[in-house]
């Protein structure tokens, strides 16, 4: 919304600085976007008026315009269709700072040729001067404009950008604003002028207005105004509706739009002639009902949109636009206007259906007071007999089947001080609620009844008066204190605090954490996951995605960490270890999908050698095994890895991950063709972690083992295997031998004189006893053991 | 007449000092130890013939051997510690490194900026007895909107463009993806009774272009504390420490009116511009404030909607977004480098 501080001062006097109001009405709820100070940047602008338009002797679409600007001729070539001869127009000269037209930015203008033609400035439109968005055609001045009076002094003002909050449709108006700036300042508010002489037979014997959806409409007043005159409204209007960002039409219409800046309640004038039998009718939309508004446009109506018709058809949508066949034009004479009070819901859907917002619509879809149509239509009545001549109709029909007692809220002393902190005196109190226009009474011993004047619709209940004490105090008054009283009991969320703990450890171990989208399409699912995957679990879809790319809510986190490798593949040398803590979303029949914490890493690239670059041998399974083994050990977990098979994973380098027998992810090599899809031409590997799953095995207090007085034994042994023998069946065998306290692999070896097929694995074994210091017979015969039993197991033989 | 033992004496000192100057480390020592000093040495047998003396030369002869003994070891340690600090020396002048070479390196791993922030901002309301309390992402209509006081058609809806998913209940789309975290408040009071006291992060969404301060996917963090008299003050306090422990000590801090409908009175916290500190800049659109987050009043209807007794309880809510607390701090200008995530942008926390 903006307000002019000229216009302004017409119903409050202001008596501090532009920044300073600014600063009072943004704390006080009315947030001010901006200050904008029009005429500031029209250096080199000034009245001007058009003495001749002559056709551009290359250009068909334009013309030669020679405006006087105080004596001085200038010729300039001019695209817009609206120049004529005889107007004043802002001449901008060679040098003034504009905004351009198509950029939108500001720019300085030069002298140009412009086919042919020299060009000697420029007439601006309203958008070039930053008064608003129009373009359409030049911004013509009123008649009596004084040629060469530089445009800031003729028509420059400070307007206030205000930010009005939905709860606030009294604010949408000049008025209403002035009643902030009164409360926050201690001014006194000037109401505007109603009154007027009807002069005109009574308007009940010419028109009639029936409401037939009373749910929908809540009070319908009617003005009727005849021998109107069409024609410009007078400067100073126009000026106030171009500093407000409404461009001026005529002077019936230009009113309809100063009332509703003025005072906040939309109007509407038909052209009474054109309202078949002179009645108006307020009703639900017919099935199939169609009506061609203001702009043109045909609208297919629904029936639950309400409508003003005559006895014949629509001639309105109700508080959003007026229809095309009934609207004001030159030959109009009799005005009936319409100030009306409708359902806020409607309205809304109304607007919603039709993708139609007008400066009406978002003030009745906020709730305004039924109260204020009558406002509304005498100050119209007021204006048009001033400045569009005619006669008013004796009365005013007046259907209201809304009709609401004043609200009355009873406020008592204990709430406000338990709200806002603070014990405020009555006559604070009663002074403070009075100069927003409320009354206010002291009813001993503790409360107050606060009577809501009608335009407030937003203050309800008590607290919404404690609001309106704080708000005009200050925020900033009210004390400031600790919180006090008892600490809730612990409300613990393992899985969020594993999450957090995987995080911190990976981070540890040297892997970067990003954050990828939650949102992502089939395609990019589809490259990691299997095809039965997507279609026993098909992911959640957004109805109203913002692209293509963001339709799908992910059910694996592997495609978008795939995808934010690749991308800094483009620009990266090196090893690269990322991973993502997140949910991944699996839906569930007729509820929320269920949210699963999980957690994924990928790691490429070249081992780094001594000063960080790339050695030239890349990473392998079990550097994505290491990131694994570092996070289980610091959770306190001893993970198994079994070969396993993935859709996205190579055969063979793939390995689920399993506690206490239970799966609780995956580890392996990402499938080269799967890396193509996501354009990434090198080894990745992948390990993912189900934190859910985990959540049962983690914070069981690891139990101390006491150390043993006796020494150990080391020894290294070497045995020969089939390549097929993992190295966790041999480690399994060797550590059930209760004398061995640890065995440690240290070597494979492949070759001569190993036979091919098989493989040596060398192991050093400690031996230790709790009880006694071992002996070299002991050591032997466990070592014996030992080999018998791998032996028999799994036919490992002592390589000598 | 000089006795032979004094001659003698003078002798080994003669030539003891002379060997000991030539041994050139701890075993040569070792052996010099034992040819002059130890129980087989000529001065050892000097001193154990002292008994057989007669009185005078005894007294002569004790002395000047055992002003020797002592004067021997007192060389010999002297010239211990002298090899000792050239060894030392040595050592110094040939293994002088390079101290300025950079150490053998480690993988950093660091933690995505917005987990950074999001943790010292968790961390701030936990010391103050916050606990830590997620919720869902994907959310009913109810909790997102109704519950809070946005009922379908209310013009507040406007505040927040949402992403509603593909399923349909009577004609009606009933599930979306949170447009904030407020439906935790909810969710929290349905599930405890006062007193209450949570901060809830997580992400949220809204259906909105991305541009440099706008982003369709943000994270924020909920507050809620509730009890029997809890009120504007309270919130001023916990909201004014809150930002004091985050932005700084000197940071001064502005509550003003705002609206939002779950809350009631209504109220936004601003923090003067770092980067101007309140003269007025680009970062703060020239008013030399920054607002950080929405709170107020728990509404008395959002309390009586999850079965509280509104009479007898008040609380404070407060809602703020991560991101422009990471852009505020670290000095970034576009929001959508956050998920971008390149690697040389979130290397730089």
């Amino acid at each position: 919304m903006r307000v002019p501080t000229k216009w302004l001062r017409e119903y409050v006097d202001i008596s501090i600085s532009a920044p300073e109001l600014a600063r009072r009405l943004t704390m006080a709820g009315t947030e001010v976007d901006a200050i904008i100070t029009t005429g500031r940047d029209w250096e080199k602008i000034s009245v001007g008026q058009v003495v001749d338009v002559s056709p551009h002797p290359n250009a068909d679409r334009l013309r030669l315009t020679t405006v006087d600007v105080g004596g001085e001729q200038m010729t300039v070539v001019c695209g817009a269709p609206n120049v004529a001869t005889g107007q004043k127009v802002a001449f901008a000269r060679v040098g003034a700072e504009l905004i351009d037209g198509h950029t939108g930015r500001p720019a300085i203008l030069k002298a140009a040729k412009i086919r042919g033609v020299e060009s000697a400035g420029m007439v601006c439109s309203e958008k070039e001067l930053g008064l608003s968005d129009y373009h359409e055609g030049i911004l013509v001045l009123p008649d009596d404009a004084p040629a060469g009076m530089p445009l800031s002094q003729y028509m420059g003002d400070t307007i206030l950008d205000l930010d009005i909050t939905p709860n606030r449709p009294d604010c949408l108006s000049v008025l209403g604003i002035a009643r902030e700036v009164a409360a926050l300042t201690g001014g006194t508010v000037r109401e505007p002028p109603v009154d007027y002489k009807e002069t005109g037979r009574p308007i009940k014997e010419r028109a009639k207005v029936e409401i037939a959806d009373r749910d929908l409409c809540s009070r319908y007043c009617a003005a009727l105004i005849e021998g109107v005159q069409i024609g410009p409204s007078p400067p100073w209007m126009q000026e106030r509706l171009l500093a407000a960002g409404v461009r001026p039409i005529s002077n019936v219409v230009d009113i309809t739009n100063y009332v509703m800046l003025e005072v906040g309640q939309p109007l509407h004038a038909f052209d009474f002639s054109l309202i078949s039998d002179h009645k108006i009718i307020v009703r639900r939309a017919r099935p199939g009902e169609v009506l061609v508004t203001l702009d043109g446009t045909e609208r297919p109506l629904n029936n639950d949109t309400l409508v003003i018709a005559d006895t014949k058809e629509a001639v309105a949508v109700a508080g959003l636009m007026g229809g095309a066949a009934s609207e004001v034009t030159d030959s109009t004479t009799t005005i009936l206007l319409e100030s009306a009070n409708f359902n806020p819901t409607s309205i809304r859907r109304a607007s919603t259906a039709l993708k139609l917002r007008t400066d009406a619509s978002a003030r009745f879809e906020k709730g305004l007071s039924p109260e204020l149509a009558m406002v509304g239509v005498r100050r119209a009545v007021r204006l048009m007999l001033e400045l569009a001549g005619g006669r008013a109709a004796e009365g005013i029909i007046d259907v209201y089947p809304g009709k609401q007692r004043q609200t009355r809220i009873t406020v008592t002393q204990d709430r406000l001080r338990r709200v806002l902190g603070l014990q405020l005196p009555s006559s604070q109190v009663r002074q403070r609620l009075m100069s927003l226009g409320f009354g206010c009474r002291w009813v001993p011993p503790d409360r107050y009844v606060v009577r809501v004047p009608y335009w407030r619709t937003d203050v309800r209940i008590p607290d919404d008066v404690a609001e309106e004490l704080a708000r005009i105090i200050g925020y900033d008054e009210l004390p400031t204190t600790a919180l006090s009283g008892g600490i809730p009991p612990a409300q613990p969320q393992p899985s969020r605090e594993l999450r957090e703990k995987a995080k911190d450890i990976l981070a540890s171990a040297g892997m970067q954490e990003v954050i990828t989208y939650t949102l992502t399409n089939l395609e990019s699912l589809a490259k990691a996951l299997p095809p039965e995957e997507l279609n026993k679990r098909p992911p959640l879809r957004v109805a109203n995605p913002m692209s293509q790319q963001q339709e799908y809510l992910r059910t694996t986190l592997r495609s978008s960490l795939l995808e934010t490798l690749a991308s800094n593949l483009r620009h990266r040398q090196g090893r690269i270890a990322l991973f993502e803590g997140a949910r991944v979303y699996l839906p569930r029949p007729e509820d929320l999908p269920e949210e699963v914490e999980s957690l994924a890493g990928v790691v490429t690239g070249d081992q780094p050698d001594r000063w960080g670059q790339p050695k030239g041998e890349p990473v392998d399974l079990y550097d994505a095994k290491a990131y694994l083994d570092f996070l289980f050990d610091h959770l306190g977990l001893t993970a198994t890895y079994h070969d396993s098979e993935d859709f996205a994973l190579v055969p063979g380098r793939t390995a689920e991950v399993r506690l206490d027998g239970q799966s609780v992810g995956l580890v392996g090599q990402v499938h080269p063709g799967v890396a193509a899809a996501f354009d990434i031409e090198q080894d990745v590997y992948l390990f993912e972690v189900n934190l859910e799953a985990l959540v049962p095995h983690v914070g069981r207090p690891r139990v101390h083992q006491p150390l043993s007085r006796f020494p150990t034994v080391e020894e290294d042994i070497a045995i020969i295997v089939d390549e097929g023998v993992t190295a966790a069946e041999v480690q399994a065998i060797i550590e059930s031998f209760p004398l061995v306290q640890r065995a440690v692999l240290f070597d494979i070896y492949r070759g001569s004189p190993v036979p091919a097929g098989k493989k040596s694995l060398a192991y050093s074994i400690a031996y230790q006893s709790p009880k006694h210091t071992l002996s070299d017979t002991e050591v032997n015969r466990e070592r014996r053991r030992i080999l018998e039993r791998l032996k028999g197991q799994i036919g490992a033989v002592l390589r000598s | 007449m000089t006795l032979p033992q004094l001659q003698e004496l003078k002798e080994i000192e003669d030539k003891a000092r002379r060997d000991l100057a030539a041994a050139p480390n701890e075993p040569a020592f070792e052996s010099w130890r034992i040819t002059y000093l130890g129980r087989r040495s000529r001065l050892n047998a000097i001193l154990r013939g002292l008994a057989s003396l007669p009185l005078e030369e005894r007294r002569q002869v004790g002395a000047a051997a055992n002003r020797l003994k002592s004067e021997l070891e007192e060389l010999l340690s002297q010239r211990q510690v002298q090899l000792h600090e050239a060894a030392v020396t040595a050592v110094v002048e040939k293994g002088r490194l390079d101290v300025t070479l950079p150490g053998r390196p480690l993988a950093i791993g660091r933690l995505h900026p917005v987990t950074q922030v999001l943790r010292d901002i968790l961390a701030a309301f936990v010391s103050m007895g916050f606990q830590v309390f997620e919720g869902p992402e994907v959310e009913w209509d109810y909790y997102n909107f109704e519950a809070v006081r946005i009922p379908k058609d209310h013009p507040a809806r406007d505040m927040w463009d949402t992403l509603w998913i593909d399923y349909e209940r009577n004609g009606e789309y009933p599930m979306l993806l949170r447009t904030h975290t407020s439906p935790m408040q909810i969710r929290v009071m349905e599930q405890m009774q006062p007193p209450v006291r949570i901060v809830s992060p997580g992400k949220c969404y809204r259906h909105e272009a991305t541009d440099p301060t706008h982003e369709w996917m943000h994270t924020q963090v909920e507050g809620l504390a509730v009890d029997e008299d809890i009120s504007m003050a309270d919130l001023k306090g916990t909201l004014y420490e809150f930002a004091r422990r985050l932005f700084g000590r000197e940071r001064r801090v502005r509550f003003r009116c705002d609206y939002f409908p779950f809350v009631e009175p209504g109220a936004d916290m601003s923090i003067d511009c770092p980067m101007c500190k309140g003269e007025g800049c680009r970062s703060c659109g020239d008013s030399g404030w920054i607002e950080i987050l929405g709170a107020g009043m728990v509404h008395p209807e959002v309390l009586a909607n999850v079965g509280y007794d509104a009479e007898r309880y008040t609380g404070f809510a407060f809602g703020l977004g991560v991101e422009r607390v990471a852009m505020l701090r670290h000095g970034i200008e576009d929001i959508r480098l956050f998920y971008a995530n390149d690697l040389r942008f979130l290397q730089q926390f």
